[in-house]
C-alpha cells in the first residue's frame, strides 16, 4: 500500500509537469498575447512596447519564462494577474468555492439518481423504467448542457417562476437558502448529463455482478432477495464505478464552466473566459494547473478509495 | 382427481413411503426459449433422492443436470420456465410455491454447492461473514452465537486456525479451501439435503480427493441427503449410493451405483463408462525415432516471476519453473502432469518462446531457441506449434474456419491457392468435413472446434505439438475422440507432442513418457508403467492414489481379465 502511494504521488508529479510545459507552450502559441491590447493605443510606440515586454519579462525565450514560473510555482508563488494587480492565488481562491459547490451538488445528485436509475434497469430489465432511462439517457447525453440551461430558465423562471434565472443571490439577501434556492437550477442542469453517464454505466456494472456465481450463492442460502441486491450486487458493482467518479471529474469541471456562463454563476467559469480575453496569462495558468491537481487529487482518491474497499487490492 | 385403488398388488417391490425420500422429482419438464436448439432443457425427468443416500446425477454438458438441480431452489433463469411436473421435498411441493416461501426453504431445508468456488464466494466479505449469513438470512441466533457457531463450521469442514479464518477474505484461500467454506455455508443450518453441483470438477485431483472424503463424511455423520451432479464416472465410483444418467435432458438409467457402474444397460451409459480415460499401466510401443537425436531437449531451464519493490521490501519471487531438464524423441509424446500451481503451463509458454526463460537452454533439433530474439526465432514458430485449452476462446469468432486455418501459412507467404488445398487437407485430417472450411467457429461444438484448432497447428507441419490441457475443456466421450485423433496424427505425420494435462488418466492415454511437476520441479519422469504402478516419489504416489474411481477401474479390469 506504501509503496503504491508513493509511486502514484512520483506520477502525479510528472504528469502535472507534463500538464504545466503543455499548457504553457500552447497559451504562448496563440497570436496576440499579453502585449497585443496596446497595438491598437496610438500614442505608444514600438520602444515602449519593447521596454513593456522587457518589463514584464516576456522578451526572454519561453523556456527560461517557463522555467521562472515553475520554480516560483513549486514556492507558492503563482504569479500576479495582468489584469488587477492581485495575486493569482487570491484571485483563483475568490471563484473557487462557487465552482467546487456547484460540482459537489451536480454530483450527489448525478450519483443518487443515476445509481438508482442503474440498479433498477439491471433489476428489473426491459421495464418500462429501463427503456425510459435508456432513452432518456440518450436524449440527455446528445444535447448540449446550454440548451438544457436556457429551456431551464425559460421555463422554470420566466414562465413558473419557481426558480431565479442566475447569479448565486439575489441582491441584498446573502442568506444561505437564497443561495440554495439559486443552486437548484444549475446544479440539476450540470447534473444531467452526469447522470445519464451514471446510470448506463451503473446499469451495466450491475448486470455484470447479478450474474456472478456468489449472487447465487447468496441466493441459495436463502437471503432476500433485497439483501442479495443490496450488499452482494451492489457492493461489487460500485467498485468500477469508483474509478469512473474519479475519471468524470475533467468533464464535470467543463460543464461547470458552461453552466456557469449560462447561468451567470460567479465561479471559475467566467473568471477562465475574462481571463483568456485579457490574455492574463498567469490566471489561466493558475486556473489550468488548479484543474489538473483537482483531476489528479480525485483520481488518486478514488484509487486509494478502491484499494481502501476492495480487500483484494488492500491486503495483497 | 380419479379415486385409486388403495391396495397396490405387492408384483413390484412397494413404493417408498414418504419417509424413506427426501426429494421426489416426477416428470419434471422446463421449456426453453425458442431460438434454442432444442425445446425443452429437460423433459419428463422423474427420480428420488432416498434419505441419508449419495444420489449421482451425471451427464455431459447439455444433458440438464445442472438446470434440474438449480429448479429444485427456484434458481432457475427467468428464460426457462417449468412446464410441468412436481418436485416434492421434504414433502412439500416446490412448483408453484410463492417466493418467499422458498426463499425459506433454501439454506434450511436444502443447501447447494457450486462448481467453481473462485467465483462462488463474495470477494468483497470475510468468509466468516458469509457464513454467518446463512444463519442471518433465516433469523437464527444473535451475532455473538453466529460468530460462535461460524468458528465450529469452520472447524468441521477442515479448516485451518478458524478463529483466524473467520476474518480473512476469500483471494486468500486456495480453491479446496473456499470449497470447504462453501460446505460450511451450506452445513449451517444443518439442512437436510444437500445439492453439490459439480462441486470437485474445478479442483486439482488431490484436493478432489479431499472434499469428496469430507462431503463423503459429513453425510454419513449428518446423516444427510445428497444429490451430487457429476460428468465424472470416476468421482461416482467413489461416492454414489445411487445414479441417474441423463442425455440431452431425458433420464436414460437409473439404479443402485454397483450395477450401473458394472453393468450399464443403457447404449449412451455404457458409452460414457467407456469413455472414462483410466489409468493404462503398459507403455506405448517405442516410436520409429526413439535412436535419432531428440527433437528437443531442455537443459536446466529457470523461470521466476517476481512481483513487489525490491527498494520496498516488499518483492516476492516465485520460481515457477527450476531447473526443469528432459529430451523428447521424435515421434514420441511427452506428458507434463502436475496440480494447478505446478508450474507445467510455465513450462508450455516458455517452449513456444510465449515467455522468456530466466536461464536454462531449450534445444530444438540442436539448435538453442531459448536465447534467440524474436525475429530469429520467427522462423522456429512453423516448426513448433500449439494447441490451447479453451476451443471456444482460441478461435477468432469472426473469422471462417477457412481464414483461421490460411492466414497464418499465408503471413508467413505461402500462395493463397496453396494455403487453401492444404486447409483442406487438415481439415479431411482431424475429421471434419470440406463444408467446414466457410463456416464460422460458432456453427461447431466443442469437439469439433478443438479438431480446427489442432487442423491450425498442423497447418504448418509442425515438428512440435505443445498441447496445453488439450482436452481438459471436453466431455469424456469427446475427450477420447480427441486423444484417438492425436494419436492418429502422430502416428501419420510423425509429429513430437509435450502434453500438459492435470489429468494423470489421460496422460496415461497418450504419452510415452511422464514428468510429474510438482513446485516447479520434475520430481519424477518415467514410463507410464513406472509412474503409475510403482512411483518412486512420494508425491506422485500421492496424486496416483487420489485419482476418483480407480479402484472400481482396477477392479473392473480384474473382472474383465478373469
Amino acid at each position: 500500500m506504501a509503496a503504491f502511494l508513493l509511486r502514484r504521488l512520483l506520477q502525479s508529479i510528472v504528469l502535472l509537469g507534463i500538464v504545466s510545459i503543455i499548457g504553457f507552450t500552447v497559451l504562448n502559441l496563440i497570436p496576440g498575447g499579453p502585449l497585443a491590447q496596446y497595438a491598437l493605443d496610438p500614442g505608444m510606440t514600438e520602444a515602449d512596447r519593447l521596454r513593456i515586454a522587457s518589463q514584464m519579462g516576456l522578451d526572454r525565450p519561453l523556456y527560461v519564462q517557463y522555467l521562472e514560473w515553475a520554480s516560483r510555482m513549486l514556492q507558492g508563488d503563482w504569479g500576479t494577474s495582468y489584469r488587477d494587480g492581485n495575486a493569482v492565488l487570491t484571485v483563483i481562491a475568490r471563484h473557487v468555492p462557487a465552482t467546487l459547490l456547484l460540482m459537489g451538488s451536480s454530483t450527489v445528485i448525478a450519483v443518487g439518481v443515476g445509481t438508482w436509475i442503474g440498479i433498477r434497469g439491471a433489476t428489473h430489465r426491459n421495464s418500462a423504467l429501463d427503456y425510459m432511462s435508456t432513452v432518456g439517457a440518450m436524449i440527455a447525453l446528445s444535447i448540449p448542457t446550454f440548451w438544457f440551461g436556457l429551456i431551464g430558465i425559460y421555463v422554470f423562471s420566466l414562465r413558473l417562476g419557481w426558480l431565479p434565472s442566475g447569479n448565486m443571490y439575489t441582491i441584498g439577501d446573502g442568506s444561505v437558502l437564497n443561495m440554495l434556492h439559486h443552486l437548484i437550477m444549475p446544479s440539476v442542469v450540470l447534473a444531467l448529463v452526469h447522470i445519464a453517464i451514471w446510470s448506463r454505466f451503473m446499469r451495466s456494472a450491475t448486470l455484470d455482478a447479478i450474474s456472478q456465481e456468489f449472487v447465487k450463492t447468496a441466493r441459495a442460502k436463502g437471503v432476500p432477495e433485497r439483501r442479495v441486491v443490496m450488499k452482494h450486487v451492489v457492493g461489487n458493482a460500485l467498485l468500477p464505478m469508483i474509478s469512473l467518479a474519479g475519471v468524470q471529474v475533467p468533464s464535470l469541471l467543463t460543464g461547470a464552466l458552461v453552466t456557469e456562463t449560462v447561468f451567470s454563476w460567479p465561479g471559475m467559469g467566467r473568471l477562465f473566459l475574462d481571463s483568456l480575453s485579457y490574455s492574463d496569462y498567469p490566471v489561466v495558468m493558475g486556473l489550468l494547473m488548479f484543474s489538473a491537481i483537482l483531476t489528479i487529487v480525485a483520481n488518486f482518491i478514488a484509487d486509494v478509495t478502491v484499494a481502501l474497499v476492495d480487500p483484494r487490492i488492500r491486503l495483497a | 382427481m380419479m379415486t385409486r385403488p388403495v391396495i397396490v398388488p405387492p408384483a413390484t417391490p412397494a413404493p417408498e413411503t414418504g419417509a424413506e425420500i427426501a426429494l421426489s422429482v416426477r416428470g419434471l419438464t422446463i421449456a426453453l426459449p425458442k431460438s434454442m436448439e432444442r425445446r425443452f432443457a429437460v423433459e419428463d425427468v422423474s427420480f428420488d433422492l432416498r434419505r441419508g443416500q449419495i444420489l449421482c446425477v451425471v451427464g455431459e454438458s447439455g444433458s440438464g443436470k445442472s438446470v434440474t438441480a438449480n429448479t429444485l431452489l427456484g434458481l432457475l433463469p427467468r428464460a426457462m420456465k417449468t412446464t410441468a411436473g412436481s418436485i416434492t421435498l421434504e414433502g412439500r411441493e416446490v412448483i408453484g410455491m410463492g417466493a418467499e416461501d422458498l426463499r425459506d426453504l433454501r439454506g434450511r431445508v436444502v443447501s447447494m454447492i457450486f462448481q467453481d468456488p473462485l467465483s462462488a464466494l463474495n470477494p468483497l466479505m470475510t468468509v466468516g461473514a458469509q457464513v454467518d449469513e446463512a444463519m442471518a438470512a433465516h433469523g437464527i441466533g444473535t451475532p455473538d452465537t453466529r460468530r460462535t457457531s461460524t468458528i465450529a463450521l469452520l472447524q468441521e469442514v477442515g479448516l485451518p486456525d478458524p478463529a483466524l479464518m473467520y476474518h480473512q477474505y476469500p483471494f486468500r484461500l486456495s480453491g479446496g479451501q473456499r470449497q470447504r467454506v462453501m460446505i460450511a455455508m451450506a452445513l449451517a443450518l444443518e439442512p437436510t439435503i444437500l445439492i453439490a453441483d459439480e462441486p470437485t470438477t474445478a479442483l486439482d485431483v488431490t484436493t478432489q480427493a479431499q472434499i469428496l472424503t469430507l462431503i463423503r463424511d459429513i453425510q454419513r455423520r449428518k446423516g444427510m441427503s445428497v444429490m451430487f451432479i457429476t460428468h465424472d464416472f470416476g468421482v461416482v465410483a467413489e461416492i454414489a449410493d445411487s445414479v441417474v444418467v441423463m442425455e440431452k435432458g431425458h433420464v436414460v438409467e437409473e439404479g443402485p451405483a454397483d450395477r450401473v457402474l458394472r453393468a450399464p444397460r443403457h447404449e449412451y451409459t455404457q458409452r460414457l463408462i467407456a469413455a472414462v480415460p483410466h489409468l493404462r499401466g503398459d507403455d506405448r510401443p517405442k516410436p520409429a525415432g526413439a535412436e535419432e537425436p531428440p527433437v528437443l531437449e531442455v537443459r536446466n531451464l529457470v523461470k521466476t516471476y517476481a512481483s513487489g519493490s525490491a527498494l520496498l521490501r516488499t518483492r516476492r519471487v516465485v520460481p515457477a519453473v527450476q531447473d526443469v531438464s528432459f529430451r523428447l524423441a521424435r515421434g514420441s509424446t511427452l506428458g507434463i502432469v502436475g496440480e494447478s500451481g505446478s508450474g507445467k503451463s510455465s513450462l508450455g509458454r516458455l517452449l513456444v518462446r510465449l515467455m522468456e526463460a530466466d536461464s536454462g537452454q531449450i534445444l530444438f533439433e540442436g539448435e538453442d531457441i531459448a536465447p534467440l530474439p524474436e525475429p530469429k526465432f520467427r522462423s522456429f514458430r512453423q516448426k513448433i506449434q500449439m494447441i490451447f485449452q479453451d476451443p471456444f476462446a482460441s478461435l477468432n469468432p469472426r473469422m471462417t474456419v477457412g481464414t483461421i486455418l490460411t492466414v497464418g501459412p499465408m503471413a508467413y507467404g505461402v500462395k493463397a491457392s496453396d494455403a487453401r488445398a492444404q486447409a483442406h487437407e487438415m481439415l479431411q485430417l482431424v475429421g471434419l468435413d470440406r463444408g467446414a472450411f466457410g463456416r464460422y467457429p460458432h456453427e461447431f461444438s466443442g469437439g469439433q472446434r478443438q479438431r480446427i484448432g489442432i487442423a491450425r497447428a498442423l497447418m504448418f507441419r509442425p515438428r512440435l505439438l505443445v498441447a496445453d490441457e488439450a482436452v481438459s475443456a471436453l466431455d469424456v466421450s469427446i475427450q477420447a475422440q480427441i486423444l484417438e485423433l492425436l494419436e492418429r496424427i502422430q502416428r501419420e505425420t510423425g509429429v513430437s507432442m509435450v502434453f500438459i494435462t492435470h489429468d494423470l488418466r489421460v496422460a496415461s492415454q497418450i504419452c510415452d513418457e511422464i514428468a510429474v511437476m510438482h513446485k516447479g520441479r520434475i520430481v519424477e519422469h518415467g514410463p507410464p508403467s513406472q509412474i503409475f504402478m510403482s512411483p518412486r516419489s512420494d508425491y506422485t504416489r500421492e496424486l496416483v492414489a487420489a485419482i476418483p474411481g480407480e479402484d472400481f477401474q482396477r477392479g473392473a479390469a480384474a473382472v474383465a481379465l478373469t
